[in-house]
């Protein structure tokens, strides 16, 4: 693939190039298809393509009505509104009958930008990875949110998908390691002093941080877990006992999300050193995409630092 | 099965309404209130209007039915059982931890149960979906679904409203079960949400006001509802909370609380003679 695509674009495609062979497939969204790219599917398959407006919740709820009728509805907002707004119709009218919906949180993350914290939503995954049952994901490349689309097709039960605004570059098809399973994480480097475990945008940088801290004698493994819930437990527990001390890496809040889930795990089954690199429990903030991620530390740099404090820990 | 009319659906509901009663004096809780105000409907649905099989409870082409109004499964199950969807010892079981009638419509394990509901407001769209759904596919079934007045305060139930009126969905039929209460007083006290007519007319919707315990004009409305084109019809029933039960009827404290043995007694003893009296007839 190569080249510079925002996750968004990719799974707008993604949709269209399922459309034909999934009749069941319909979209919705709430007057932002030109902002989570459904205006994609919506332009080659009007027919199964539902605007419900500025009306999020009830978007839900036809979801879930649709999906005990044996669709399968993909629907779509901002993150902010999809996990936040929506939580509870996504708890209640989705998950609680375990119905077929993929819940799709466009513009994760503070890299949203200029918009500012009201739509920088940095607790989707602690908020759906809550509820029980829910499958929760975030791609970190265009191939890998295109692989995720068609895995998520092809899983049945309620999920959430998260997409980022920003355009990054594409890396995991140049891969030689690379494979990508629902559930299971991959490792994109290998390394014994620590591990790296990261998704979405903050995995591309784990890479760069793993240079970084090899060019000062630290040798990184980098595990990209797109798939936060279920967790890969074998992978991050073999990664603990090979390593003996984790960074996590999100463009989320250190509280709740991938660094939690770990932290949950090892603190049962493996007490490792596990140091959370992401959003401070504090709001987002207005800024170029890039100025936002910097101020916040959401870097290759910051990765290293927190890496190398992690490395301090271990005994 | 043949279709009930007015005579045999009154006394359809009285059995109901003494079932409902009975589940949640077992149960030592629930919600009887909205259950009896809304009894008459569901009978007239389920024993006339409804195209199901109790045999098939997931046929792909029945009508579907959804209880926005969730709390009310005393009624819902009851209706259920009589027609035949589960034993009607099930009903022992209901909000017990030793079966699967949970508390509020769970349709992973309670046969006939379209849609798992019990937050106020959610319903409606879960119907909206099921509509929206039967026209894509080409079924010619109907969706039906039941609110309270009170619950009409939620938000989401006029943003369901206004999908409904956009895909003219007049495959879609809602019953509001206006019994004028809720759990805190009088609705017009708590939230007024009247005039019901003229919200439901300027949300595009083609309105039907009835007297909701008189089976006639319930099943005329229905028909009305089933003619009617290019609209979504929402039937206004005005209706008595606790219906059925004397010392019940009107009080919003019976809207979420078990009788005692006591009243219990009373309230069988006044439905049973309810009973006889329409089996007499």
């Amino acid at each position: 693939m190569a080249g510079k695509i925002a996750t968004r674009n990719a799974y707008g495609e993604a949709l269209v190039e399922l459309a034909d062979k999934y009749p069941e497939l319909v979209v919705l969204d709430a007057d932002l298809s030109g902002s989570t790219m459904t205006k994609f599917f919506a332009a080659a398959h009007p027919d199964r393509f539902f605007d419900c407006g500025i009306a999020e919740c009830n978007m839900a709820g036809i979801a879930a009505g649709m999906a005990a009728d044996g669709l399968k509805p993909f629907i779509n907002s901002f993150a902010m509104f999809s996990s936040g707004r929506i939580y509870e119709q996504v708890r209640n009218s989705i998950a609680y009958p375990h119905l077929n919906v993929k819940v799709v949180g466009s513009h994760g993350g503070v890299s949203v930008g200029e918009d500012g914290a009201t739509h920088q939503c940095i607790e989707d995954f602690a908020l759906m990875r809550a509820i029980p049952g829910m499958l929760v994901c975030s791609p970190c490349d265009g191939n890998e949110m295109r692989l995720a689309v068609r895995a998520l097709m092809e899983y049945d039960g309620p999920a959430y998908l998260r997409l980022q605004r920003l355009s990054t570059k594409v890396f995991t098809d140049e891969l030689d390691n690379y494979s990508f399973r629902l559930g299971k994480g991959c490792t994109l480097r290998d390394g014994g002093d620590i591990s790296i475990i990261a998704n979405g945008l903050m995995v591309g940088m784990a890479l760069e941080a793993a240079d970084i801290l090899s060019s000062q004698g630290i040798q990184a493994r980098v595990i990209d877990i797109h798939t936060l819930k279920p967790l890969d437990d074998e992978l991050v527990l073999k990664a603990a006992q090979e390593t003996g001390c984790i960074v996590t890496s999100e463009e989320h809040s250190i509280i709740g999300g991938l660094g939690s889930a770990v932290c949950e795990l090892l603190g049962e089954k493996c007490p490792v050193p596990v140091v959370r690199h992401g959003v401070n429990d504090v709001f987002g903030r207005s800024g170029t995409a890039a100025d936002v991620l910097e101020y916040f530390g959401l870097t290759p740099q910051g990765i290293a630092e927190k890496a190398k404090y992690a490395v301090s820990l271990k005994k | 099965m043949a279709k009930l009319y007015c005579k045999d659906l009154q006394l359809m509901a009285a059995r109901a309404r003494l079932l409902a009663v009975e589940a949640v004096y077992t149960a030592a809780s629930g919600h009887p209130g909205g259950s009896l105000s809304a009894m008459d409907i569901l009978t007239a649905l389920y024993f006339n209007e409804l195209n199901v099989d109790p045999e098939n409870p997931r046929w792909a082409d029945r009508d579907r039915f959804v209880l926005s109004k969730g709390h009310c499964t005393p009624a819902l199950y009851s209706v259920l059982a009589l027609r035949g969807f589960f034993p009607l010892e099930n009903l022992k079981l209901f909000r017990s931890i030793k079966g699967h009638m949970s508390g509020h419509p769970d349709m992973r394990h309670v046969p006939g149960v379209d849609m798992s509901t019990g937050s106020l407001g959610q319903g409606l769209s879960t119907a909206v979906g099921m509509a929206m759904a039967a026209k894509l596919q080409n079924r010619s079934n109907r969706c039906y679904a039941l609110c309270g007045d009170g619950e009409l305060a939620e938000g989401q139930i006029w943003e369901a409203a206004m999908a409904a009126a956009k895909w003219k969905l007049d495959n879609l039929c809602v019953f509001v079960d206006v019994n004028g209460l809720q759990i805190d007083g009088r609705t017009a006290d708590v939230m007024p949400t009247e005039p019901l007519d003229k919200k439901f007319e300027a949300f595009n919707w083609n309105v039907i006001k009835i007297d909701g315990h008189n089976f006639e004009q319930i099943l005329s409305a229905l028909d009305s509802a089933r003619s009617f084109k290019g609209k979504p019809t929402a039937i206004l029933a005005s209706t008595v909370k606790g219906k059925g039960v004397s010392f019940m009827e009107n009080q919003a404290g019976w809207h979420g609380k078990a009788p005692n043995e006591e009243q219990f007694a009373q309230a069988k003893a006044e439905l049973e003679k309810t009973i006889k009296e329409l089996e007499g007839n």
